[in-house]
């Protein structure tokens, strides 16, 4: 067995780990010792959730050896990256707070992110002149585990939205919660709807300009939305419904705003779905579950997870980014549209902790903040690439 | 100045909450931190007297409060975010092609809201005053409000005692009583926190364990870093504190390298353009065909710098000294006395020279002369001898046909034509040959010669960016400051912890600026092997 297939078996090794440890995660919930206490459910998760994590370390490591590289170098990569190291951000506060009901919100999370990941192209890539110098590695990783344990303050941030927010009406906080939750569903949506077509080999393609130049994309799931000006080329195809807009300016924007469509309905649905078989809100539902849980710890988990995370992620996505383009580029800020973003998640990090630090924003504002956060460092990550032009198109 | 004498015989400036020694509040002025509704202390400064909350009468005192307040700063910063994310909808002008019309241009690609975008001066949002203007007031805001908190901070931490007043220990978040206690356990609970690296002072037996005290002062050399930042960026309006240009250099050609007084030159020897082979690079294989087949490996420039030898003179030749010879690639620029030069942008394959010959239009063997074109020498005409010259009547360095009528794209010798008369001895008049890469259209079909294209030399052509950046020192400065700063700040917490004998008994308070969960664990831990009971958090939220 090659380098390349020992390191993808490891990372799906490490997937299905997660998956279980979750589980015993769940466990927890019913056992009569009060949260915040160990029991022997969350021993055996907690273990499992390092073991998973070693394995996809040995994907990490291995999938160097094959490429030559670190694999960071693109959408698969990195979020790929981005799962693990909301893995070990996960372990390390496990063990400064010993909160159990954290596993079965972060692993998830990181689960979903790393099914997400897979759905990109997986086979190694070569690193344009661009990419190839060792900040390549010390950009990325760190920006990766500065945003990865601002991504806990989001897991710790929803378990308290969930068991802290009335649910006994249907208001604008129960509606953004439900939003919140959504979004988690549209995740799955887009990796179920994605492999369904996969397996089908379904493909329709356009023919369309692009930057100037006549340019083929394959859609490999119905078209909703055709490329901005663009022709289908396959014939005896669904679709499309209407044609994507003009000012969406990123590579092969057409495709990924089709996809984006896909998510939202395939999520729609699956919402619904759950919904009619709980009768309730999801986060309704999920809120006895939480019964036992010390809010204040919770709310400790999402302070501090801010307060480890956001100099780690200055040094990472700010000053060793600005420290590259000077390199590559020639200068060390630019205001391209990544560049912008990751000021502006700086800006609402900087914000959340004034506001927390000086006027007191304890609990519940601040788990809405937590969530807003992560909202916007996931816009950095996915939409920025699929909606705006920019330097930074390789991830 | 009404100075505040306190029962403890400390003398407080005007506007203390909580008296610097021993902590009693100060009775007329609870309200400035909300005290006197709450069970709690307002610990947020040690109740230490604030200008912005003792003054407020002239515009000094008015304009400081603004600032000063966290609210306003908080109010800017989301000011900020929110207009940088703005800038991110469409394509700030520096990204769109140069040769358009912005106000066209944002109207004709983005429609109706491009053309508000344009209007309202979106297209260059990060440059507008107003935007910079936003900046500088959280600059502003950034110092007064750090001054403002400080220096009276520094003051009550400098001037706190052990003993504190009993409200003071009283109304701590965490706070405790055990009414009977042996002296070893007070002594085993002090030696265990010495253990912990709590620093222990004690007065009358009052004892203050502390910790930590110096990431107090981690917002303020953040912001002290941040401050150094903006110095970096007011800078950066200034032009002499750099050069940013940039230069073409064909291979084989010496230019003089442009924002370096004349001072240096540069010698373009070769401009290299790797692609990936697929077969090589088998791993890479699949990738490589998703992309096209084209995935670049390397763009690299071997270039030789020179320095000119004496002063400078005007208008005459320099003479040159080889000064370093080096490679540039991207990533990897090219250093030579506080100037980089970056591997920017390539032309591939311009013309340097093209070689014509002469012959009878029916037989392309017997030629009567040769010439050669040289693009950086171009001349108007060639002696071929034997009395046939050619005249060079029109040259397009980069043809462009519009309905039959030639003329040039550039300057740039990408696909050169030319227009050339013909005379010789033979030769009536003179003959009209017209002459373009791919073809040979003589525009009379009874010409008796025929120009024929002989051969064309090639080169690549580099685009370089020369950077020299006084400011890049400062900007690295303030960064590293700025994270010492917030790290000093973030990971290490402050705490203090009160011991205050009572009769028979003890009084534990203790006080953390963050991670209350950390300290309690600490006091827990300390008093393991004893009877004093933990002290209890007064204010949990659920």
């Amino acid at each position: 067995m090659d380098f390349y297939s020992i390191s993808s078996n490891l990372l799906y090794t490490a997937f299905v780990i997660y998956f279980i440890a979750t589980i015993f995660f769940g466990a927890t919930i019913r056992s009569k010792e009060e949260s915040g206490k160990s029991s022997r459910a969350a021993a055996v998760g907690i273990t499992l959730t390092i073991i998973g994590f070693i394995a996809q370390l040995g994907y990490f490591i291995f999938r160097w050896i094959a490429a030559g590289h670190a694999p960071v170098s693109n959408l698969f990569e990195f979020t790929t990256f981005f799962g693990m190291m909301l893995v070990f951000a996960f372990i390390i506060i496990y063990f400064l707070y010993k909160l159990n009901i954290l596993g079965l919100f972060a692993l998830p999370v990181a689960m979903i992110i790393i099914g997400y990941a897979s759905m990109f192209p997986q086979e190694l890539s070569p690193l344009i002149p661009a990419l190839k110098t060792h900040w390549l590695y010390i950009h990325v990783t760190t920006a990766g585990l500065g945003e990865a344990i601002l991504a806990v303050s989001f897991a710790a941030g929803l378990i308290y939205l969930i068991k802290k927010v009335d649910q006994s009406k249907l208001n604008l906080k129960t509606f953004s919660l439900e939003f919140v939750l959504y979004m988690i569903f549209a995740t799955l949506g887009f990796i179920l709807v994605t492999l369904t077509f996969n397996a089908m080999d379904y493909e329709v393609a356009f023919e369309y300009r692009e930057n100037g130049e006549e340019t083929t994309t394959e859609y490999h799931l119905p078209a909703i939305v055709a490329p901005y000006d663009s022709t289908m080329i396959t014939e005896d195809r669904f679709g499309p419904l209407f044609e994507t807009p003009a000012w969406m300016e990123g590579k092969e924007a057409g495709r990924k705003l089709n996809t984006f469509i896909w998510s939202l309905l395939g999520g729609l649905v699956l919402h619904a779905f759950t919904m009619l078989l709980l009768r309730k809100r999801v986060a309704k539902a999920l809120q006895p579950l939480l019964n036992k849980v010390n809010l204040d710890i919770v709310d400790e988990i999402m302070y501090r997870s801010v307060a480890i995370g956001f100099p780690v992620f200055t040094l990472g996505a700010l000053i060793f980014a600005a420290i590259w383009a000077q390199v590559a580029w020639n200068r060390f800020w630019g205001w391209d549209p990544k560049e912008v973003w990751a000021l502006v998640t700086w800006f609402f990090y900087a914000a959340f902790l004034h506001l927390r630090l000086s006027r007191g924003w304890h609990g519940e504002k601040s788990a809405w903040l937590a969530v807003i956060g992560f909202a916007i460092i996931m816009f950095n990550l996915i939409a920025v690439n699929l909606v705006l032009f920019g330097l930074h198109s390789y991830a | 100045m009404n100075k505040i004498k306190c029962e403890c015989g400390h003398v407080n400036p005007e506007g203390t909450v909580l008296c610097e020694a021993c902590g009693k509040p100060v009775e007329k002025n609870q309200h400035i931190d909300g005290n006197e509704k709450n069970k709690l202390l307002n610990m947020r400064y040690d109740g230490s007297a604030r200008r912005s909350q003792t003054y407020n009468k002239t515009i000094v005192d008015k304009t400081w409060n603004f600032f000063s307040s966290v609210k306003v700063g908080v109010w800017l910063i989301v000011l900020a975010l929110v207009a940088s994310a703005i800038g991110t909808i469409f394509p700030q002008e520096m990204y769109i092609p140069r040769s358009v019309d912005p106000s066209q241009y944002y109207r004709d690609e983005y429609g109706i809201f491009g053309q508000l975008y344009y209007e309202l001066g979106f297209h260059n949002l990060y440059g507008s005053w107003w935007y910079i203007l936003l900046i500088a007031l959280i600059g502003v805001s950034l110092v007064i409000c750090s001054i403002d908190r400080v220096v009276p901070l520094h003051r009550a931490l400098k001037n706190q005692r052990p003993k504190r007043h009993e409200v003071f220990i009283q109304r701590q978040r965490l706070f405790g009583k055990t009414e009977k206690v042996s002296k070893d356990d007070i002594k085993t609970f002090i030696e265990q926190l010495r253990k912990k690296n709590y620093k222990i002072s004690e007065d009358q037996g009052h004892v203050l364990a502390e910790k930590n005290r110096f990431s107090r002062w981690g917002p303020y050399v953040n912001h002290i870093g941040l401050i150094i930042i903006l110095i970096g960026a007011i800078l950066r309006f200034f032009p002499f504190m750099y050069v940013d240009e940039f230069v073409f250099v064909r291979e084989g050609e010496t230019k003089v390298i442009p924002g370096t007084n004349q001072q240096y030159y540069i010698e373009n020897k070769d401009f290299i353009l790797e692609l990936y082979d697929p077969e090589e690079e088998e791993k890479f294989a699949e990738a490589i065909v998703q992309e096209g087949g084209m995935v670049p490996k390397n763009f690299q420039t071997n270039a030789v710098i020179y320095q000119v030898k004496g002063e400078v003179v005007p208008g005459a030749e320099p003479e040159l000294e080889k000064m370093k010879e080096g490679e540039i690639r991207v990533n990897e620029p090219l250093k030579f006395n506080g100037y980089a030069l970056y591997q920017s942008q390539y032309q591939l394959n311009e013309f340097k020279s093209m070689s014509f010959k002469l012959h009878p239009a029916d037989n392309p063997d017997d030629a009567i002369g040769t010439f050669t074109f040289d693009m950086t020498d171009p001349k108007k005409e060639y002696d071929l001898g034997n009395g046939y010259r050619v005249v060079v009547d029109q040259y397009f360095p980069e043809l462009k046909l519009e309905n039959g009528v030639p003329s040039s794209e550039s300057n740039y010798p990408r696909n050169p034509a030319f227009i050339f008369f013909v005379y010789g001895p033979d030769i009536e008049e003179r003959e009209t040959s017209f002459l373009a890469i791919g073809a040979n259209i003589d525009p009379g079909e009874d010409n008796r010669y025929k120009l024929s294209l002989d051969g064309v030399e090639m080169r690549d052509v580099t685009g370089l960016a020369v950077q020299k950046d006084r400011t890049l020192p400062i900007f690295a400065a303030g960064a590293i400051i700025f994270m010492i700063g917030v790290v000093q700040g973030m990971y290490w917490q402050h705490r203090r912890i009160w011991i205050h004998p009572k009769e028979q008994g003890v009084w534990i308070a203790a006080h953390t600026n963050k991670n209350w969960h950390g300290l309690k664990r600490d006091i827990k831990s300390a008093l393991d092997q004893t009877s004093i009971n933990p002290p209890e958090d007064q204010q949990e939220l659920s």
